[in-house]
């Protein structure tokens, strides 16, 4: 069969899945849980529990502060011990609630049952509020809160539903795990999906690299009616939205405008099964798949269920040993995590993975001068030249950076991970855009 | 007629052609400018810094020889200082007041000494950058980065980081300042205060807001919100934990004894005498 994938750039990288054949494991509860309130991106969300309040799994904590928002569910049973600004993995102050863990008793409404509900009972409308309620926001990263993606807004058309499922990041391996263990829960997400937006077909992409979650999707998707699975090359970043969109329909998302433009819906695997817990099993988010992993520093890499707010410490003990090898702590994958500061900085929706890297692998080659390869505008998936974008930086030229269509870069590395000169191109594209925001203001 | 003779004479007639309409041209549009304007601009010292609020001298010079006498007194260029302002005031027939000359401080002590950094960063140079991604090198979320925006920024090569502190520090015969460190700190540490009497300035050299405790854990040298300084001039007021001396409090009467009592050794005065030293 064919492979899809994009025209323009990108790369072929060693993608280090070396915990692709491990099952998820339960991760386990921690003493103390750290739940930040905002794990989104919109406003910061209410705070509904006081200091000595006790929580059951699923109670709500913080209730969404306007559309662009989100809610936040307790993830273990307890009492709240305090809520105060804590460093989070970034270093930054984030408004966190502490909760001492006391046993694992759930919300009663919530359906622990092991059967897989195939029917829905839901309307549309049901099925967004039960999205909106469960605060199920955007897990393959960009934390984008789900029930704005779930509507149309009006004069919008959308005919296809892609669920990206591509993971091209190295190392991560937590929709993998997820697509071979729970393939049927991810297809009746995806049809709950297409009943809220009212269409009838969804696309589950897969990246050629994961043959048993290919299989296995492909066997369950013979038993409903417009799911399929379309298989994508191997590159990077093939799971980038834009590119995915390009990959599969052809279609080309305009500069500065969104996927529903070109009448495209894009989900993460993560995403829409947290969607049918939701809607079938009335659960609220508060566990995830997160893969901790690592070549060297790593020596028992896992796929992990884990709880929102578990630190990261505790799962990195899972792995290892001997921390006194961990060099470098990284929440994301090797391409566009961002390393963390606080080891004791807890799990949020939007963790994939936690990757752990030892002394010799962190430490950077020294930055020497641009040869003018032009081998990162090779690479650009956007079709950007970043070497002229950092010059344009250099040089505090803001006027020049626009016309270089700074704000279509998505991020994804590329350039940096080509330089020859390693120069830190991405470095420079995030300062430029940052640049071009605060411009705008 | 072989070929280079044509070309000749066709480019040498479009030549004498477009040459006429231009001379006509720039007769029939030509821009009377105000002999003051450039006057005034050669006086200037012409390093378009922009710190006046105007794009650059010319367009100062502009606005100097348009205003009238009150609107002259709005305008001021604090790179040239009240010396070219004095001459310009001479050029345009007004009078300027003297006005106290300024200087960029830095609102932090967060040497390496004081709060260690946490982590080694090998990213890009950048103190923006580091400000978006992470908050500082240090565990202090308000202080210095310590990565140099502001030297790469100052055209006057009046900032230099400190080998051994780490952070930034101000040559203030150098700075006239033209605020453009103020513009592009992340942390936005930098102030513009008067100069004061002999180089004497009294200040809070931190932005920490953050509870005392967790301040001081976080840098030796933070403002704690104890409110010592508050006593000795109600001026000094303390808001979310940190104290703030307005411009107002003078620094030769309060400087000595302010600097002494606090206890972290937040407040910086320039004149200060060590009392170890016994002077």
């Amino acid at each position: 069969m064919e492979l899809k994938t994009f025209p323009m750039g990108g790369i072929h990288l060693d993608k280090h899945k070396i915990t692709s054949d491990k099952p998820i494991k339960e991760a386990g509860l921690p003493e103390i849980v750290y739940i930040p309130i905002k794990q989104h991106i919109g406003a910061p969300s209410k705070i509904k529990v006081q200091k000595g309040d006790k929580v059951k799994v699923g109670t709500l904590l913080a209730d969404a502060d306007g559309i662009v928002s989100a809610d936040v569910h307790s993830s273990v049973s307890g009492e709240v011990i305090k809520i105060e600004d804590i460093v989070d993995a970034d270093a930054y102050l984030s408004t966190m609630v502490v909760i001492k863990v006391e046993g694992d008793v759930f919300e009663p409404t919530i359906d622990q049952g092991p059967e897989i509900k195939k029917e829905i009972t839901l309307s549309a409308e049901e099925i967004v509020k039960k999205i909106r309620e469960s605060g199920i926001v955007g897990m393959g990263g960009a934390g984008y809160p789900t029930p704005i993606k779930a509507t149309i807004p009006e004069g919008k058309r959308v005919n296809t539903l892609i669920v990206n499922g591509i993971e091209c990041e190295a190392f991560l391996t937590a929709d993998d795990r997820l697509m071979v263990e729970r393939a049927e829960e991810i297809v009746i997400g995806a049809k709950i999906l297409n009943k809220a937006l009212g269409i009838q077909n969804a696309i589950i992409a897969i990246d050629e690299n994961k043959p048993r979650a290919i299989e296995i999707m492909k066997k369950i998707t013979r038993k409903y009616v417009g799911v399929n699975v379309r298989v994508c090359e191997s590159k990077y970043p093939q799971g980038a939205e834009k590119q995915l969109i390009k990959a599969i329909t052809g279609r080309e998302v305009p500069s500065g405008k969104l996927p529903i433009d070109v009448h495209c819906i894009v989900q993460n695997v993560g995403t829409v099964h947290a969607i049918y817990e939701a809607v079938q099993k009335n659960k609220p988010l508060f566990e995830r798949i997160i893969t901790v992993t690592g070549d060297n520093a790593a020596e028992n890499p896992q796929n992990f269920r884990a709880r929102i707010g578990t630190p990261a410490s505790f799962l990195i003990k899972q792995v290892t040993t001997h921390p006194e090898n961990i060099g470098k702590v990284i929440f994301g994958g090797g391409m566009m995590g961002v390393s963390a500061v606080n080891m004791d900085a807890p799990v949020t929706k939007l963790t994939s993975g936690i990757l752990l890297l030892n002394d010799e692998d962190a430490t950077k080659p020294p930055e020497t001068a641009c040869i003018r390869c032009a081998r990162c505008a090779d690479s650009c998936p956007m079709g950007l030249r970043p070497f002229a974008i950092a010059t344009a930086i250099r040089n505090h030229d803001n006027k020049e950076l626009k016309q270089l269509h700074i704000m279509d870069c998505i991020e994804c590395g590329t350039c940096s991970f080509i330089c020859p000169a390693r120069i830190p191109l991405l470095d420079y594209c995030k300062l430029g855009k940052m640049e071009i925001r605060k411009q705008k203001k | 007629m072989d070929i280079i003779t044509s070309s000749i004479i066709m480019l040498g007639g479009i030549a004498l052609a477009s040459g006429v309409v231009l001379y006509f041209v720039s007769k029939k549009f030509y821009v009377k400018e105000d002999a003051k304007i450039s006057e005034v601009e050669k006086l200037l010292p012409g390093v378009n810094c922009g710190a006046c609020g105007k794009a650059g001298c010319h367009d100062f010079a502009k606005a100097c020889s348009k205003a009238n006498a009150e609107g002259f007194k709005q305008l001021y260029c604090t790179v040239g200082g009240n010396k070219v302002m004095q001459k310009v005031a001479e050029a345009l027939g007004y009078r300027q007041e003297e006005k106290e000359e300024t200087v960029a401080v830095l609102r932090c002590q967060g040497t390496c000494q004081n709060a260690p950094s946490k982590f080694e960063y090998t990213g890009l140079k950048s103190c923006r950058l580091v400000a978006q991604i992470s908050t500082s090198q240090s565990e202090c979320p308000y202080g210095c980065v310590r990565l140099g925006d502001c030297v790469s920024v100052c055209k006057f090569g009046a900032l230099k980081i400190d080998k051994e502190l780490g952070i930034p520090v101000v040559d203030e015969n150098k700075c006239v300042s033209c605020g453009a460190c103020v513009e592009i700190c992340p942390k936005k540490l930098f102030e513009i205060r008067p100069k004061g009497k002999d180089g004497k300035r009294v200040y809070v050299a931190c932005r920490n807001q953050q509870k005392g405790a967790i301040a001081r854990k976080n840098c030796s040298a933070a403002c704690i919100g104890c409110m010592k300084c508050t006593k000795i001039n109600p001026e000094i007021k303390v808001e979310n934990n940190l104290s703030y001396i307005p411009t107002s409090v003078d620094a030769e009467t309060y400087g000595q004894e302010l600097a002494d009592n606090c206890p972290t050794g937040a407040i910086v005065y320039t004149g200060r005498k060590e009392k170890k030293h016994g002077a």
